[in-house]
């Protein structure tokens, strides 16, 4: 992507056994000598494990575990979209803004959201819990509007349905994995 | 309502499951694949059925596969395009969502007919929900003797394992999805070496859509010959059309291929027409990247006649007056719509999905996206429109990847045909800020 993106330092990860087991597992499908392969996944979930989003210093823990240069990661997570390079909310809301989700209201359920969040497009409320982000075509046109938080998709919203989906994530009860 | 190959039993509860997906005739094309049928005669079958790409760009299946090289001792791969990103569609998600098996079952086909053992489902990073709903499916798969060593006891071998992006849509170009297999930026790449010679790891490899690889088990079933039947003399089989906008009910169809347009738009048994009663303006047939047809030409043709949903009916009249099926991706413009605000959308669009590796893409894109930005919010000139059809020129046919053409043929094509609205936009920029300028004018065609 174009977008300018500037990377940030910040002490990396303890891994879980569980994330260790799983990193395992994802590179194992792949052949021998093809470890470099298993970055994509292997990045989404350091990031989770980290937080919601990469270090520079996250990244070369990546590199170490699939045994490449840290450049190889640099130039791999600064290019696709998911991945992010600073610290977001616990809860990134990320609304799809492209053609079919805008002609069924996507712009004014955005600014809907920002209002009551008091927050625009890529900042993050000040206690910490929401972010609002845009997002390309998410393939969920027919059910838009929508957003992606974590791995899930809220889809067919409206301002009534966005404001429970917000008190649902106030109370803990929206899984983001 | 027409015959159902793919979706036939999509409403079946528990259809997700291995043991009721079997109930229903599941994985009955490996059976047959494996144990009656050699590769070749697969391949044939396929190139018989007349079966087109259904990611897009239309090329024919089988006829790719027989391209595919068989150098001693080198593995070759099957990679199953689900990086599903063009706007306006979302049929492979609902499929790979929805029924699973189906996916996993012509990947197990078509994997045999290439003579590849290890093969991958690129899907994109958004979609990890479905990402996890296949993995159970190949888990159970593996636990029948789908897959794995010796199926069936046929002596075949396959590994299928799912492969994520993490969000770029360039990575549904096949070069640049074989790139980012590779655990690299997706940027595609020069062609020749094309794929089937020289593809993932260097070695040969082909790269099919998941609703192109899921059609290859209803061929195999009931034969190419049957299977060719349906449709019409140029476009064979079914086709699953994901309508969105401005409809009453939008959602995934599976349609013959053949019927008309304005059935599937106003017919009961599918969209139900234009939402609130309202009329129709445009119609985007195939995604995002195809031309934009006003409401005059699209449940008729130039000619006059009916226009069908077909390759050969949706693109007749070529960029003048006609589209493209592409790939199913079916946007509904109502009459509240803007034209400008849609195609500034779009360019928007294709502008943050460029790799920025081909300068004219590169820059073409930023370009176009910011004199749209301008004529949709009142500040533009007379002089951007025809700079707009400048710069399209300059992008088409100039870059590396078809991504070019992508982002210049939806902008061509909706100056061709609303021209009026961008000029409207120029000389009554307050009044476009307020309200929409309504239905082009029509054209009459001698």
């Amino acid at each position: 992507m174009r977008v300018e993106r500037k990377i940030v330092h910040k002490e990396r990860p303890v891994l879980s056994e569980e994330a260790k087991a799983e990193i395992q597992k994802v590179i194992s499908y792949y052949p021998e000598g093809k470890k470099k392969s298993a970055i994509l996944r292997t990045l989404f979930i350091v990031q989770r494990e980290a937080g919601g989003w990469l270090s520079a210093d996250t990244m070369d823990m990546v590199a170490e575990i699939l045994e490449i240069t840290p450049i190889e990661v640099y130039e791999v997570a600064t290019f696709y979209t998911m991945f992010k390079l600073e610290p977001v909310g616990q809860y990134v809301l990320e609304f799809c803004h492209t053609g079919p989700c805008m002609l069924v209201g996507s712009d004014q359920l955005i600014k809907y959201t920002e209002e009551k969040l008091g927050i625009k497009v890529g900042e993050t409320t000040p206690d910490g819990m929401f972010t609002i982000k845009v997002a390309e075509c998410l393939g969920a046109c027919g059910y838009g509007p929508m957003l992606q938080c974590g791995k899930h998709y809220h889809e067919h919203l409206t301002p009534e349905k966005m404001d429970e989906f917000l008190e649902a994530c106030r109370r803990g009860e929206v899984k983001t994995n | 309502m027409g015959r159902k190959l793919l979706l036939e039993h999509i409403n079946v509860p528990g259809i997700e499951t291995f043991d009721v997906y079997r109930k229903h005739g599941g994985y009955a094309s490996v059976e047959k694949a494996l144990k009656t049928m050699a590769p070749e005669e697969v391949v044939e079958e396929v190139k018989k059925s007349g079966l087109r790409g259904r990611g897009g760009a239309g090329f024919p299946t089988g006829l790719k596969w027989s391209f595919i090289a068989k150098p001693e001792g080198v593995e070759r791969h099957l990679l199953c395009n689900a990086d599903e990103s063009e706007p306006g569609t979302f049929k492979d998600r609902y499929l790979m969502q929805y029924i699973p098996h189906l996916l996993i079952e012509g990947m197990i086909v078509s994997s045999y007919a290439l003579g590849a053992n290890l093969s991958y489902i690129y899907i994109r990073g958004e979609y990890m929900f479905v990402l996890d709903i296949l993995e159970k499916a190949i888990a159970e798969a593996y636990e029948k003797g789908f897959l794995g060593k010796n199926i069936l006891g046929t002596g075949y071998d396959l590994d299928l394992r799912v492969s994520p992006g993490a969000g770029a849509y360039i990575c549904g170009e096949e070069t640049a999805l074989i790139e980012s297999l590779e655990g690299k930026r997706g940027n595609p790449r020069i062609k020749p070496p094309f794929p089937a010679v020289k593809g993932l790891w260097g070695r040969p490899t082909v790269v099919n859509n998941v609703e192109s690889i899921a059609t290859v088990v209803p061929i195999i079933n009931m034969g190419a010959d049957e299977y060719a039947k349906i449709g019409t003399e140029q476009s064979h089989g079914t086709k699953l059309i994901s309508a969105c906008g401005n409809v009453e009910r939008p959602g995934v169809y599976e349609i013959e291929l053949g019927m008309s347009v304005e059935e599937f738009i106003y017919g009961d048994d599918w969209c139900r027409g234009i939402k609130n009663g309202k009329k129709l303006k445009a119609l985007i047939p195939g995604g995002s990247s195809v031309p934009i047809l006003p409401h005059y030409l699209i449940t008729k043709t130039a000619k006059g006649e009916t226009r069908y949903m077909s390759y050969e009916s949706l693109s007749d009249g070529g960029f003048a007056t006609g589209s493209m099926l592409g790939s199913g991706g079916f946007i509904v413009f109502d009459e509240d719509q803007c034209i400008v605000r849609n195609t500034w959308n779009f360019a928007r669009f294709y502008a943050h999905e460029s790799c920025g590796q081909c300068s004219p893409c590169r820059e073409g894109t930023g370009w176009m996206d910011k004199v749209l930005h301008r004529l949709e919010h009142g500040k533009g000139q007379m002089r951007d429109i025809d700079l707009l059809e400048k710069v399209n020129k300059r992008i088409e046919g100039n870059t590396i990847c078809p991504l070019g053409d992508a982002a210049a043929w939806p902008v061509a094509a909706a100056i061709r045909h609303f021209r009026e609205e961008f000029e409207w936009h120029v000389t009554n920029p307050e009044e476009a800020q307020k309200h929409n300028f309504g239905l082009a004018k029509e054209v009459t065609f001698s």
